[in-house]
C-alpha cells in the first residue's frame, strides 16, 4: 500500500494552510481547534478544494502544481467520510454503498454490520448507523486513502463510546493510509496512535500521545491535552530546582530547568487534594477554594483557583468536597513541567 | 371592541373570497353542463385546443431541456454577473404582455433585428405557430427557471461533493444526485410554467396573430368568440379554469407528497464543518 504524501499551501480566510505530511499504514489524526484548516486539508486531498501550490500523491500523483497536474475528485482513489456523512437521502443504504462501488457490495455491508439495513433510506437511520453506512460507502470504492472528517462529532455521547472502539479496530484492520481530523484530542487518541496538532494551518507537533503528553511542543498543545497552564517568572535555585513565581504570587518548584517568563504545565491527574497541607513528598502546596465540581464517569474534576485537579469519585466523596470550601492542592516538583517562554 | 374587530376581519375576508370566486362560478352557472360539452365540440374550440396543446408541448419541451441545465448552472456556479442574470430572468414576469409582444416583433419580426437573417434562410417567424411557441417560452420560462434555481440551490453541496469523491463525474453527479433531489421543486416550476404558457394571450396576439387552426390558442379563441358565440367563449373559459385548478392542486400536493415520502428536500439538519 503506497503512503499518502503531501506538501501544500492553501490560503484560508485569515491565514494559510501550510503543511507537509506522510501517512502510511499507521493512521494519523490531526487535532486542532475549529477553523485550523482541518476540513480544508481533507478537501484538498480529495480534490474538492484547489491548493495554491503543492503536490499530493498516493501511488500516483494527484496534484503537482509545478507540472500542472490536478486530478478531479472522481479520478482520485479516495474515500472521504463527511462530518455529517452526506448520505444520499433519495437512495437506500445499499444503493448509497453501491454508488461508487467497484464490485459487489454484500461483503462491505456485512463487514460493517449494516446488511439488515440494506433497504432503509438514510433519514430513518440513527447517528451510529449513518456513520457505518458512510464508512461502507467510502470503503466500497476500495480507495487507496481514507479520509475521516470529525468521525465522532455528529454522534451522541453514548454512541460515541461504542463507535470509538469499533472504529479503532476497523482502522487498524484496514491497513489503509488513513487521515482523520478532529477538534477533540480524546477522540484522536482513542482512535489512532499517531497524533498531529494543527494550529492556524500549521503542524505544531507530530508524535505518539505519550510524546505529546510528556513533552508538548507549545503551551497550546499542553492545553489541548488538558493540562493546567500557569504563567510566571522562573529562577534557578541553589538546590538544583527551579522556582517559579506565578502571576498571583504563589511560589512553585519544578525539577525542569528554566528562567525568565515561562509557562508551567501540571496535569490534573498529578494533583492531589487534601483538607490540610500534609507531610508528604509533594513540594508544591496551593491553598484555594473549590470553585467547581464536574463529575466524569468514575472521576471528578475539581477546580481550585486557577488549577484543575482530577480525583476519583470515591476520594471526592471521602474528602466531602463542596463548592466554596477550602482545600489544598498538592503536586510534586517532577509533575511541574516548564514549557519555556510563552 | 375585539369582537367588532374580528367581525370586520371576517367580513373583509368574505368579500374578497366572493369577489374572487363569483366570476369563476358564473362560468359554470351561466350555461348548462350539456351546453359546455356541446360547445367544446365546435370547430373553433377543437382547433384552438389542438393549437394550444401543440404549441404548449413544444414550448414546454424547450423550457425543460434548456431551463434545467441553466437553472443548475445558476444555482451551483459562482461567476461574475450571476446576480444580474438571475435578476434579468425575473424581468418577463413583470413586463406588460403588450411590451413582450412588441419586443418579440422587434427581435424576430420581418423588420426585427433577426428578421433579415431569418428571411435569408427562407424563415418567417411572426404570425406562425413558431411565433406562438416563442411567445409562450418568453413568458413562461421564468416560472420554471426561478423554481429550478431554488430547487437546485437547496441540494446540500456536500452531497454533490460526496458524489464526486465516489467516482462520479460532473454529469453523473447531476443526473444521479442533483436531479432526483431537485425533482419535486422542478415539477412545481414545470406546472407553473405550463399553466402560464397555456393562458398566454397578450404577447401571442401581437406576435403571432389569431388565425384559427394556426395560431389561435384557447385564450385567443375566447376573445375571438366573444362577439360570435358567447356560449362557446364561456365553454373554453370553463375548460381553462379546470386546467388551472388541476395545476394548482398539483403544485400544492407535489411538495407535501414528497415531504411525507422518503425524498426529503432537506435531508438532515444542516451543519457546517470547520
Amino acid at each position: 500500500m503506497d503512503p499518502l504524501r503531501l506538501d501544500l499551501t492553501c490560503p484560508l480566510r485569515s491565514f494559510a494552510l501550510e503543511l507537509a505530511l506522510e501517512v502510511g499504514e499507521e493512521p494519523l489524526a490531526l487535532v486542532g481547534p475549529s477553523g485550523a484548516g482541518k476540513t480544508t486539508l481533507l478537501r484538498a486531498v480529495a480534490g474538492l478544494v484547489r491548493p495554491e501550490r503543492g503536490w499530493i500523491s498516493a501511488g500516483e500523483t494527484w496534484l503537482d502544481s509545478q507540472r500542472g497536474i490536478d486530478l478531479p475528485p472522481e479520478r482520485r482513489s479516495v474515500g472521504l467520510v463527511f462530518q455529517d456523512y452526506a448520505l444520499f437521502p433519495h437512495l437506500s443504504v445499499e444503493d448509497n454503498v453501491r454508488f461508487g462501488a467497484s464490485g459487489a457490495v454484500g461483503e462491505t455491508l456485512e463487514r460493517l454490520g449494516i446488511r439488515d439495513l440494506a433497504g432503509v433510506r438514510p433519514p430513518e437511520l440513527s447517528g451510529g448507523e449513518r456513520q457505518r453506512v458512510a464508512l461502507a460507502r467510502a470503503l466500497a470504492r476500495e480507495p487507496s486513502v481514507l479520509l475521516l472528517d470529525e468521525p465522532l462529532a455528529a454522534l451522541d455521547a453514548r454512541t460515541r463510546v461504542q463507535v470509538r472502539s469499533y472504529l479503532r479496530t476497523l482502522l487498524r484492520e484496514l491497513g489503509l493510509p488513513t487521515l482523520l481530523v478532529t477538534h477533540d484530542y480524546a477522540d484522536a487518541v482513542a482512535l489512532v496512535s499517531r497524533v498531529g496538532v494543527l494550529v492556524e494551518g500549521r503542524l505544531v507537533q507530530l508524535g505518539t500521545p505519550k510524546e505529546l503528553l510528556t513533552s508538548p511542543a507549545t503551551p497550546f498543545v499542553a492545553d489541548l491535552i488538558g493540562g493546567n497552564l500557569l504563567f510566571g517568572r522562573a529562577a534557578r535555585r541553589g538546590d538544583g530546582l527551579t522556582e517559579v513565581v506565578l502571576e498571583d504570587g504563589t511560589r512553585v518548584l519544578s525539577t525542569d530547568e528554566g528562567s525568565g517568563e515561562v509557562a508551567l504545565l501540571v496535569y490534573p491527574w498529578e494533583i492531589t487534594l487534601s483538607r490540610t497541607a500534609g507531610d508528604d513528598s509533594s513540594r508544591n502546596h496551593v491553598q484555594g477554594v473549590v470553585e467547581e465540581l464536574v463529575p466524569l464517569a468514575n472521576r471528578v474534576r475539581v477546580r481550585v483557583g486557577s488549577l484543575t485537579a482530577e480525583v476519583t469519585a470515591a476520594s471526592a466523596e471521602r474528602l466531602g468536597l463542596k463548592v466554596g470550601e477550602g482545600v489544598v492542592a498538592s503536586f510534586k516538583a517532577t509533575g511541574a513541567r516548564l514549557l519555556g517562554s510563552r | 371592541m375585539r369582537r367588532a374587530f374580528d367581525l370586520s376581519l371576517a367580513a373583509a375576508g368574505a368579500i374578497v373570497l366572493a369577489f374572487l370566486l363569483l366570476p369563476l362560478l358564473a362560468l359554470f352557472l351561466r350555461v348548462s353542463p350539456a351546453t359546455l360539452v356541446h360547445e367544446l365540440g365546435s370547430k373553433v374550440a377543437r382547433d384552438a385546443l389542438v393549437v394550444s396543446l401543440e404549441t404548449s408541448a413544444i414550448a414546454h419541451a424547450f423550457i425543460l431541456a434548456l431551463g434545467t441545465p441553466a437553472a443548475y448552472l445558476l444555482a451551483t456556479r459562482r461567476f461574475r454577473g450571476r446576480d444580474l442574470v438571475v435578476s434579468a430572468i425575473d424581468l418577463p414576469l413583470v413586463l406588460p404582455p403588450a411590451v413582450a409582444g412588441i419586443a418579440l416583433l422587434a427581435a424576430f419580426g420581418s423588420r426585427g433585428i433577426l428578421g433579415g437573417t431569418l428571411s435569408a434562410f427562407g424563415l418567417s417567424v411572426a404570425f406562425t405557430q413558431a411565433a406562438v411557441v416563442l411567445a409562450v417560452i418568453f413568458v413562461a420560462s421564468p416560472f420554471y427557471l426561478r423554481q429550478g434555481i431554488a430547487a437546485f440551490a437547496a441540494v446540500d453541496r456536500d452531497l454533490l461533493a460526496a458524489s464526486r469523491t465516489l467516482g462520479a463525474g460532473p454529469f453523473r453527479t447531476f443526473r444521479r444526485v442533483a436531479l432526483p433531489l431537485a425533482a419535486p421543486g422542478l415539477a412545481v416550476g414545470s406546472s407553473l410554467a405550463f399553466a402560464r404558457g397555456l393562458g398566454e394571450f397578450g404577447a401571442t396576439i401581437m406576435f403571432a396573430g389569431s388565425l384559427q387552426g394556426q395560431t389561435q390558442t384557447l385564450p385567443l379563441a375566447i376573445y375571438a368568440e366573444l362577439d360570435q358565440d358567447f356560449d362557446a367563449a364561456i365553454a373554453i373559459g370553463a375548460l381553462l379554469v379546470l386546467v388551472s385548478i388541476a395545476v394548482l392542486l398539483a403544485v400544492k400536493l407535489l411538495p407535501s407528497w414528497t415531504r411525507s415520502g422518503s425524498i426529503s428536500p432537506v435531508p438532515f439538519a444542516p451543519s457546517r464543518s470547520s
